[in-house]
């Protein structure tokens, strides 16, 4: 039982960085936290669910899709919810927070119209595929989640760290005029990350779909609280502590259901994170200034 | 935008409504047969639903159950009964305001509804000050009936649906040891999860585990790896039907073979819907059966199919009952009197309705077998 609960908490803790992965890399280029993201997860999830189980094609074009959904939706945000009020002399730091919850309950409403209510069916061959190592049954979606989850963070870094526009992305996080004054296109840096972020929030979602079978118009509110969360946790706007965060957060709570009571599950989590924060402030991988974190 | 939208309907609604009510003062008139044998009973009865709104499924179904008894009962001639519908948007204060017009300016002689516990609990208090009977067709919550001496209902409460459904099934399965599952988040699954826990000691099962869910969980994986590796003979699982649903599917998927048991709140087609396979083996227990072969229930879901184009569900059929237990009650009365009506209902015993032989107890609630369903094949049939 113990390996069983060790790989559901496996799972589920990938979900919760892929999820987060999202929510800080747009913090760390923005600084500001993008509340609309967990129901981008939510389309994702969605047109995952259309793509593969109602119209019953291949399982890469259901993540092809989502990806593209997602994608769009998140250039629609930054183009007509995150740029307008960029820069403006007098909009405060929190009008982009707050125009991002608009977006969100607007993509929930939306959703309920076009999808309804209730728990809908994602179900696809891929997700039967299972195999048994002694007595542990394991699905290959779950292993294909720690994948993806993995190859998403890495990638990231890799993008962050080595690459031309990973250092144009970080210059305009460190500053934007200054970056704009060195001939980096701001604008287009940031469109780029509020896209790749919300493509990330779509393939999180289709994983979901996949796990757990079902899906429907909250599961952004859930995943999206749980994501941020895992930033604070994990520390603002860095990479590998949103995936350390995801899968602490994941694991604990499995194991607070497998060796405890299931009604403490969220309590015990949530004291652990406050803890970790009391001690160190900053999250687990975050640094002192909130500037000089990626 | 929304406000003028909603006056707008609400004026037009009313306007409808007189329209409606009119035209169905004038049909009725010929109708009636000069039979002089027994004088006919008038009476204007008073109907809260939520017609607009959230929940409005759930009030269109009951005021459709009313109309039908409602003309099959005029029909019939003994008595002649005028509903008076209102709207209660499923809000509290709405729900009072209606009971109050009903009382006061309608002057019914009885109210059925409202259509939620938490209205009956402002409606029910007024109605009983005033000594209007009134009676709830879809209320389940503990301590309805307890408001007053002039509250009823015929809603099947959990506290009756788990013990026929967990009964059955610790018999038929000879379970021994089970394990609990619950949403802590909702009155309504709480509540069944007492009853369960209550029957589950009563019956000296031993409770391997009481694990919780929250509303709108998706990942329920934690929970039933545990539930499975203390290998249960059965789960007893309060939870509706959303939730539920999704419950029973992983629980499959993981290779958790052994019978669920739910309540009323369980009890859905939609169960089958969305967890297909997976709903195989769920036993639960409800007031209502619309395939049970019974004449009355096959002519009642026949006549509701015709008027009305779907298979009437419980809220349609609890209705549909309500205004015929309200039809006796006057026909024993004699008289549109309300305090004489009231004693009349109080005294309702073995009635025959499409949801099987009624009783009012002592205290004015439900007295009556609930039907035990298994899904099995695909659909649910009675568990037997």
């Amino acid at each position: 039982m113990f390996a069983e609960q060790l790989i559901n908490g496996i799972t589920l803790g990938s979900i919760y960085a892929i999820v987060a992965l999202g929510y800080t890399l747009v913090f760390g280029v923005l600084d500001i936290i993008n509340m609309a993201h967990g129901e981008i997860f939510m389309f994702g999830a969605f047109v995952g669910m259309l793509i593969a189980t109602k119209a019953q094609a291949p399982l890469w074009s259901a993540f092809l899709g989502a990806i593209a959904v997602t994608g769009a939706m998140g250039y629609l945000l930054e183009r007509f919810a995150l740029r307008p009020l960029r820069g403006r002399p007098g909009a405060s730091h929190l009008a982009s927070l707050i125009s991002t919850i608009g977006v969100s309950i607007l993509l929930e409403n939306v959703a309920h119209k076009i999808f309804g209510a209730g728990n809908q069916l994602f179900e696809t061959p891929f997700a039967e595929i299972r195999f048994d190592v002694g007595p542990v049954t394991v699905y290959l979606v779950q292993v294909l989640i720690l994948a993806i989850s993995i190859l998403l963070m890495a990638g990231l870094s890799l993008w962050l760290y080595r690459t031309r526009a990973g250092k144009a992305l970080r210059a305009t996080a460190e500053n934007l005029e200054t970056a704009g004054l060195l001939g980096v296109d701001t604008t287009r840096i940031i469109t780029a990350t509020v896209v790749i972020a919300s493509a990330m929030g779509g393939v999180a979602g289709v994983l979901v779909g996949m796990a757990f079978n079902y899906i429907n118009n909250q599961i952004g509110l859930s995943m999206g609280l749980k994501g941020l969360a895992i930033i604070i946790f994990g520390g603002m706007g860095s990479v590998s502590g949103a995936m350390a965060g995801g899968l602490i957060l994941g694991l604990s709570e499995t194991f607070v259901v497998a060796y405890g009571s299931s009604g403490y599950r969220d309590a015990i989590a949530f004291i652990a994170i406050i803890v970790v924060l009391l001690i160190k402030p900053q999250g687990l991988f975050g640094q002192a200034a909130p500037e000089a974190q990626r | 935008m929304s406000r003028t939208i909603r006056l707008a309907g609400i004026a037009a609604m009313l306007a409808f409504s007189l329209v409606f009510l009119g035209a169905g003062k004038n049909a009725s008139k010929p109708a009636v047969p000069p039979k002089a044998k027994a004088p006919v009973i008038d009476a204007r009865i008073g109907v809260i639903s939520i017609l607009t709104g959230q929940g409005s499924g759930y009030g269109e179904a009951i005021t459709n159950g009313f109309k039908l008894a409602r003309d099959e009962i005029n029909a019939k001639g003994a008595v002649r009964i005028q509903l008076v519908i209102e709207d209660s948007s499923g809000k509290q204060e709405q729900a009072l305001a209606a009971a109050q017009k009903l009382i006061n300016s309608e002057q019914v002689a009885a109210i059925l509804g409202p259509t939620l516990s938490t209205e009956m609990k402002v409606a029910g208090p007024e109605a009983n000050a005033s000594g209007v009977p009134i009676m709830g067709t879809s209320t389940t919550a503990a301590g309805i009936t307890q408001i007053g001496k002039y509250v009823f209902r015929n809603s099947l409460p959990e506290s009756l649906a788990i013990p026929a459904s967990v009964g059955m099934a610790v018999k038929k399965y000879n379970i021994r040891k089970v394990a609990l599952l619950y949403g802590n988040d909702d009155v309504f699954t709480k509540s069944g999860f007492d009853t369960m826990k209550k029957m589950a000691e009563d019956l000296k099962l031993s409770i391997l585990t009481i694990e919780t869910f929250q509303k709108g969980q998706s990942d329920y994986k934690a929970q039933l790896t545990k539930i499975k590796g203390l290998n249960p003979d059965a789960v007893f699982c309060s939870a509706l039907y959303e939730e539920g649903a999704v419950i029973l599917s992983q629980a499959r998927k993981m290779g958790i073979k052994v019978p669920f048991v739910g309540g009323n709140g369980f009890n859905s087609p939609k169960v089958i819907e969305i967890a297909k396979d997976a709903a195989e083996g769920l036993v639960v227990a409800t007031p209502w059966f619309a395939d049970k072969n019974d004449p009355k229930v096959k002519a009642f879901v026949a006549r509701y199919r015709k008027a009305y184009g779907k298979t009437p569900d419980q809220f349609a059929a609890q209705a549909y009952d309500a205004l015929y237990i309200m039809a006796e009650a006057l026909r024993k009365a004699g008289t549109s009197d309300r305090a004489k009506l009231r004693d009349a209902l109080a005294g309702i015993r073995n009635f025959d309705g499409v949801l099987g032989r009624f009783s009012f107890d002592a205290e004015r609630d439900v007295v009556m077998e609930p039907v035990v369903l298994i899904i099995k094949n695909g659909r649910f049939q009675v568990f037997q």
